[in-house]
């Protein structure tokens, strides 16, 4: 790579906007499916979960990538887990410390961000191989991707679960069979297997569209 | 032993790793597309899960829970390691893994060939990390019960491997549209697996 590679060049962006779509972690690469599902009742965590493992992933990218011509090749996972692991404790730290409730729903989600695939993957296939910042922007553009589908499954969970969306009531309330509407939430969206359905959909459009995506 | 023999079946049903809680799903879709390689995967896991969960259990209580440390010297009664879990926890795992691969390397080379490249990757097993956490969040007593928590979750996540690898090896002769191939139609078969197994919810133990 030529030094003259500057922070915000197309080749740059590129890193950053192809994980969001068509080199997406979760719906492509089948990546971090599995502290994802569970967190996406409701559209706040979601959030927080989707940005906490945008920094995380971006961080450990980086500093892996930093330390990539002085970790021997053998123990390079534990390296790696410790590297992850310190940046989830801060991570959780922090979320424990501004966003208690948040922090409760999540739950053993935040320490499962350690072994969120889509960090061991990216650092493995891409940050060993690549200097510093080209990492970062990478972590970063695939921490996105897997945000951008969390924040999809919760928008539709919690719209049709709960008739809410940030926790704001968005059905108006006369709809409901209560007040002598018509309208009925799907107690179903809020249970848990409905979220791989709604990712399943969602994988379904999304090759719809991405035509080159569809397995053979 | 009726409280043992309660948790080893809701562990297994009632709060099935993959159904309930879908951890370990990277591992679950990446290798469920034959029987046969799911079930050296989801041996491996029941074997791993059957140590790292006690071992943690032994660490946790005597050595990072508040106060866990006076064994020692009842001056450290007001010493609290409980951040440090995450990373000792991980360390544990894959340390362990790491001692179960050289040990079965040693011992039983045949089931060593079987399992190949999956017991190194167990490391980063969500199943794996998630028992052992929560295992420490539900507050079992007894080193038996977080055994037996651990086996059974293991015991739940070799069952869940295996049926869907089943499914999917039927599903080569089926029509499924295009492009819901491979991953779409995984995921929507594993949800409707789970909707079944929540029936299992209702039961009280």
């Amino acid at each position: 790579m030529s030094k003259s590679n500057p922070l915000f060049s197309a080749k740059s962006l590129k890193l950053f906007t192809e994980p969001l779509s068509e080199g997406n972690p979760v719906t492509v690469l089948v990546l971090g499916i599995c502290s994802a599902l569970a967190v996406t009742v409701k559209l706040e965590p979601a959030i927080v979960m989707g940005l906490s493992v945008t920094v995380v992933t971006g961080f450990a990218s980086f500093i892996i990538s930093m330390l990539r011509n002085t970790i021997p090749n053998r123990i390079r996972i534990i390296v790696q887990l410790v590297v992850v692991a310190a940046l989830v404790i801060m991570v959780d730290e922090i979320l424990k410390a501004y966003v208690y409730e948040v922090s409760k729903q999540l739950s053993v989600f935040v320490g499962l961000i350690i072994t969120n695939c889509i960090i061991m993957g990216r650092i493995e296939a891409f940050a060993l191989g690549n200097k510093p910042l080209p990492s970062l922007i990478d972590g970063l553009g695939n921490g996105a991707g897997y945000g951008l589908i969390l924040v999809i499954v919760a928008f539709f969970r919690e719209l049709l679960g709960s008739g809410t969306l940030f926790g704001i009531q968005v059905v108006p309330q006369s709809w409901y069979i209560a007040n002598g509407g018509f309208y009925e939430n799907n107690g179903l969206m809020i249970l848990p297997p409905m979220a791989l359905i709604v990712l399943g959909l969602i994988v379904w459009v999304h090759r719809g569209i991405n035509k080159e995506l569809i397995e053979k | 032993m009726e409280n043992i023999l309660s948790i080893f079946v809701k562990s297994i049903f009632v709060d099935n790793m993959i159904f309930a809680y879908f951890f370990g799903m990277c591992s679950f879709l990446a290798v469920s597309k034959s029987v046969k390689t799911a079930m050296g995967l989801g041996i491996a896991v029941v074997f791993v899960l059957l140590i790292t969960v006690p071992v943690n259990y032994l660490i946790n209580e005597y050595l990072l829970l508040p106060g866990a440390l006076t064994w020692i010297s009842p001056d450290f009664a007001n010493v609290d390691l409980g951040f440090l879990s995450l990373i000792v926890f991980i360390a544990v795992i894959a340390w362990i893994v790491q001692v179960v691969e050289m040990a079965v390397e040693k011992f039983t080379p045949t089931l060593y060939n079987q399992l190949g490249i999956f017991l190194p990757l167990i490391a980063v097993n969500c199943a794996v990390m998630g028992a052992s956490l929560f295992m420490k969040e539900r507050e079992y007593a007894t080193l038996a019960e977080a055994t037996t928590f651990g086996f059974g979750s293991g015991i739940g996540w070799l069952l869940a491997i295996i049926s869907i690898a089943a499914i999917r090896e039927k599903m080569k002769y089926s029509h499924v549209p295009k492009a819901l191939r491979g991953l779409g139609i995984t995921f929507i078969l594993t949800g409707l697996m789970a909707i079944a197994f929540m029936s299992f919810s209702g039961i009280k133990l």
